[in-house]
């Protein structure tokens, strides 16, 4: 099954949509243009609205999604997206408002906002929220402005910030972009941060602590608290990646763990489709110290009455050019609202059974390096499949002829031959079972018919691609052939 | 429990059996009890559907939107006409509750998509390559900075006053924090002045950055700056109106190295600022420099076509420290959205949305032109704003809003000097007796 | 032929050094798809990063054995980085030296000690 380009449907003279017709009075764009700004050439495809929507439609279908099938990719939090939230955020007082309008005009966007900040605020356990940030590492950047703010207003130029080695490669990605040097902590053999290495680096040059709890082993790290101390001792700051808050939610809180900066990624934990890689939005939560250097502008809310406030100097500035990615915004309050305090509890609690009856029933035919009680997700190694010569990545790739999606494989690095599973709450017994026992079969097939692993898929659209060949010889555009 | 958790009780007995523990609550044994919330949240109990949609469509109900009302507003996002086939497409559960691409066997849907969205773009702004997209338009400038500190291992970047004052925030605030020397020249009749240029590009200038059309909507002599940035060694990114690109010259035929700017006017909804999408185009030397995902077309084992994430080694998955950006996502979902506008448009198509906005915006200005206590400060060539000076701006826009027109936005906020100066912008929806109606009820609020 | 702990192998030929990445890094990289060329007329200094290589999946730094200045560099690799997989010590060698320290030479690895660190 192959789709042919949008450019290879291109028959000039079609068109696919008709703008109303123009009823002003015209001038020459020549005579008031100079002509070396007036555009020569433009090359875009011709197709009629139908060519166009079959186009897209037989696309849609060459993607695995989570409205088709299991999706346990580890880290990413693959659950429903409610449909209801889409007809929400498609509401024309959501949709159809400019971001440039006056606040009076937008009474209601502005109190969904700050309503918005209210929960993740109560589910976090942090004082303000801001709403900003397009995405998780968007968050992260912000976090990290934030802490470096706090530093620098004290007259404390840090320079480190020490991230657990099981830590999502965004993280030293992003203290990088604030001008942050990374230092690496081991995990200790429970996949927890070893604490006597932590120690050995506390100093007063490190600014903060940067971790995942549970972390990407799926692990809550109980010493939590100890780190915490540690970590204050120097005045250093701890931050806390969201990107497994769907472990915790209402059963404890980043703030009263002892993190000053927490974000969360709302197409994660609060439902919001991943629409194919974003968008996403990634909210920052701080403790009540580090407020005033939040971005701006701020909503404030007075006597029922919203409106926008950028009156601050110590704030880090803006990290977007709007106030976020409102119509995400608009699906996680919707998500939130409908489950309710007792829902979100139980969305953690029962994405943690998931995970851990998943593990438990994998674990007679797998090797599972941390065998504890896991969190929403946990971690299996290929590596016993080793001697007929099969790779994690084999295993990931069977399982698509079966039609699941792969775990997230080869992270985190500290284990080999890692594959990471998150089945999310909204899976049910059924689904897990059926899926339990196409691994089962999977290892079965390794043994006895290790080439069936290693030429797999042979049911998908497209078979493993040369990825070398992408890489050597890009091909990243139709107008222009490498 | 939330209908969208679906375990019976028998069910939950079952895997509790089998994980060895009596409740749920023993699986979260080892978060010691001090650090438990061992109360409610303070977040009301969950509620139906219905329930929930009618207090969220109240909340949205106090909106003034843009249908009931005529929209002047611009400044980066523009109410252009959004054809009804996008949003069926976009709704297909296929692509919005697909992921990154990880696994492109079961991608290509997505995969195709960038492929599509990469070529378009590149097509549109007149360069060699560009990524799936990055998170909107003041980012992308932010990331293209980087790039081109990258390329030519300097610090300094200039730009004008007449880029998006929000765009230069974000700047401040991103490039800002690392130690990125950033030097803001002022205008001269709504545009760029050239000779303040000169004398401040230097030999650690790393890039110049130009808007086209500008924040004014005033069209830059982006060839000349670019000739600037050259001469010095230095980068020169345009960050441009995609629209505007269908009437105007493609940056990368005037000397642009790197295009961005803001997708929204390219099919999205305005949904109160996002999201968006930003676009990043380079010419070919820059390709390792460039941020973000990037899809490529190759073969499959049997020789079919296929597509796969490519040149992934220089993102932050792998790099971790050393990587040129935290970026991981882009905005794939209003990346596919930008493309069904553009194929449904059609060169064609795109052209005319540029030349009606050119029209519609031309006819205003001179119907604006004949009120009297109306002056347009700037006499530079424009695409489809421009900026109108008035007794008494603030007081201007509420009585005009009560006749239900947003009918621009107040500059002096972000230039003091352009005190009472307001900006308009005017697409291809706005129609000739909405622009009259413009004139009359400002011919009445000035009076 | 010497080799570094880094799996990089030196060429000596009078005071001009070729330098590479060992059979068995090219091997672990995988498919190699880029290779990051220092400048001609740079100085390399030894254990100091000078380049990277790129594979699908991974991206890893390459160490400088010697210290030295830059009189060559192997070009072809930017139309076809996958000589360093096919070839590593021969076609797919990266950059030409002159050394200046050729005592450093003698700090290297033999083929059986470098062999014993790659098992």
């Amino acid at each position: 099954m192959t789709e042919p380009l949008l450019f290879e449907l291109d028959t000039k003279g079609r068109r696919g949509y008709a703008l109303p017709k123009l009823d002003v009075p015209t001038v020459d764009p020549a005579d008031h243009i100079p002509t070396k700004f007036l555009r020569k050439q433009l090359d875009m495809p011709s197709l009629s609205e139908l060519e166009t929507v079959r186009h897209f439609t037989r696309l849609s279908r060459m993607n695995h999604s989570v409205d088709i099938g299991f999706y346990p990719l580890g880290s990413c939090t693959m659950k429903y997206n409610p449909k209801v939230n889409e007809n929400i955020a498609r509401l024309p007082g959501f949709a159809n408002i400019h971001p440039y309008q006056n606040a009076d005009s937008v009474q209601g966007a502005l109190k969904l906002l700050k309503t918005t900040e209210q929960y993740l605020a109560e589910l976090t356990g942090m004082d303000a929220i801001t709403l900003q940030p397009a995405a998780g590492a968007q968050g992260e950047m912000t976090g990290l402005l934030i802490i470096k703010a706090y530093h620098n207003k004290k007259g404390n130029n840090k320079k480190k910030i020490l991230i657990p080695d099981s830590g999502h490669g965004t993280n030293p990605a992003s203290c990088t972009m604030v001008g942050y040097e990374v230092v690496n902590i081991k995990s200790d053999d429970r996949g927890c941060i070893d604490i006597a290495d932590l120690k050995a680096n506390i100093a007063p040059d490190v600014a903060g602590l940067m971790i995942t709890n549970p972390n990407t082993l799926g692990l809550f790290d109980e010493n939590i608290g100890e780190l915490a101390t540690l970590v204050h001792s120097v005045d250093g700051l701890l931050y806390y990646d969201g990107a497994n808050f769907n472990a915790i939610m209402g059963w404890t809180r980043p703030g009263d763990m002892g993190f000053d900066v927490v974000h969360l990624n709302l197409h994660k934990t609060f439902s919001t489709p991943h629409g194919g890689g974003g968008p996403g939005s990634g909210p920052v939560g701080v403790k009540a110290h580090l407020k005033e250097f939040l971005p701006t502008p701020r909503i404030v809310e007075k006597n029922n009455t919203y409106s926008f406030e950028d009156q601050n100097n110590d704030t880090i500035g803006a990290v977007l050019g709007s106030f976020g990615n409102f119509s995400v915004i608009v699906k996680a309050l919707a998500y939130i609202m409908y489950s309710g305090k007792e829902g979100l509890k139980d969305a953690s609690a029962y994405a943690v059974l998931n995970a851990n009856y998943m593990m438990k029933k994998l674990k007679d035919t797998y090797y599972v390096p941390y065998d504890r009680f896991c969190k929403h997700e946990f971690v299996i190694s290929g590596k016993t499949l080793a001697k007929q010569g099969v790779k994690t990545l084999d295993v990931a790739k069977r399982l698509l002829d079966f039609g699941y999606h792969s775990p997230t494989i080869y992270f985190p690095l500290i284990v080999e031959e890692a594959m990471m599973f998150e089945p999310t709450e909204t899976e049910s017994k059924d689904t897990l079972d059926s899926f339990i026992e196409v691994m089962e079969k999977i290892a079965k097939e390794a043994v006895e018919n290790p080439d069936l692993l290693k030429n797999a898929p042979i049911s998908t659209p497209v078979r493993r691609l040369d990825e070398a060949t992408a890489a050597r010889k890009p091909d990243i555009n139709f107008y222009q052939k490498p | 429990m939330s209908t969208y958790i679906p375990h019976t009780t028998a069910e939950l007995q079952e895997m509790l059996n089998v994980i060895g523990v009596k409740t749920i609550d023993e699986l979260f044994a080892e978060i010691p009890q001090k650090l438990r919330l061992n109360k409610d949240l303070n977040i009301p109990s969950g509620m139906s559907e219905l329930e929930m949609t009618r207090k969220l469509t109240s909340l949205s109900e106090m909106n003034k939107t843009v249908d009931k009302n005529v929209c002047f507003l611009g400044g980066g996002a523009y109410d252009h006409i959004i054809p009804a086939a996008i949003d069926h497409l976009l709704l297909r559960g296929d692509f919005f509750t697909a992921y990154t691409p990880y696994q492109p066997e079961v991608s290509q849907g997505t995969l195709q998509c960038i492929y599509e969205y990469q070529s378009l773009i590149c097509s549109l702004t007149g360069m060699d390559q560009t990524n799936a997209s990055l998170y909107e338009g003041a980012t992308a400038n932010v990331e293209a900075i980087k790039m081109a500190q990258a390329q030519t291992g300097r610090k300094k970047v200039i730009l004008f006053d007449t880029i998006n004052p929000a765009y230069r925030r974000v700047i401040k605030t991103i490039n800002g924090a690392q130690e990125t020397e950033i030097v803001t020249l002022g205008f001269e009749d709504g545009v760029s002045d050239l000779t303040k240029l000169s004398q401040a590009i230097d030999d650690k200038t790393a890039a110049v950055l130009v808007q086209y059309p500008n924040f004014f909507g005033c069209i830059e002599d982006i060839e000349n700056i670019a000739k600037i940035a050259h001469e010095a060694g230095a980068l020169c990114i345009v960050c441009a109106n995609p629209i505007s690109l269908a009437l105007l010259e493609a940056p990368g035929n005037l000397g642009a190295d790197i295009v961005t700017g803001e997708g929204q006017p390219l099919g999205v909804p305005l949904s109160f600022g996002g999201p968006y999408i930003g676009f990043l185009a380079a010419k070919k030397a820059l390709l390792r420099k460039m941020p973000g995902r990037i899809v490529g077309k190759t073969l499959d084992l049997d020789g079919k076509q296929g597509f796969v994430l490519t040149l992934q080694a220089r993102e932050q998955h792998i790099r971790r420290e050393k990587a040129g950006s935290n970026i991981c996502s882009n905005q794939a979902l209003v990346a596919l959205n930008t493309t069904i506008y553009m194929a449904l448009m059609g060169a064609e198509g795109l052209k005319e949305v540029a030349l009606h906005s050119f029209q519609k915006a031309h006819y205003m200005k001179s119907e604006l032109a004949k009120l009297e206590n109306v002056t347009i400060p700037f006499t530079c060539s424009f695409f489809h704003e421009l900026v109108i000076k008035v007794p008494n701006a603030d007081s201007v826009l509420k009585k005009m809003e009560e006749k239900g027109i947003f009918a621009g936005i107040a500059l002096e906020k972000y230039y003091p000097n352009l005190k009472d100066c307001i900006l308009i912008a005017i697409t291809e929806k706005r129609t000739k007796s909405e622009i009259d109606d413009y004139c009359k009820y400002l011919g009445e609020a000035i009076k | 032929m010497k080799f570094s702990k880094e799996h990089e192998w030196v060429k000596l030929e009078g005071d001009t050094a070729i330098i590479g990445i060992t059979d068995y890094a090219a091997h672990q990289l995988g498919d190699i798809v880029f290779v990051e060329l220092p400048n001609k007329g740079s100085k390399l200094e030894v254990n100091k990063v000078f380049g990277t290589i790129e594979s699908v999946k991974t991206v890893s730094d390459v160490f400088a054995p010697m210290t030295g200045e830059v009189i060559e560099v192997n070009d072809e690799l930017d139309a076809n980085p996958a000589l360093v997989n096919e070839d590593p010590t021969g076609n797919g060698w990266i950059v030409k030296i002159k050394v200046s320290n050729p005592n450093e030479y003698d700090q290297l690895l033999d083929e059986a000690a470098y062999k014993a660190i790659c098992e």
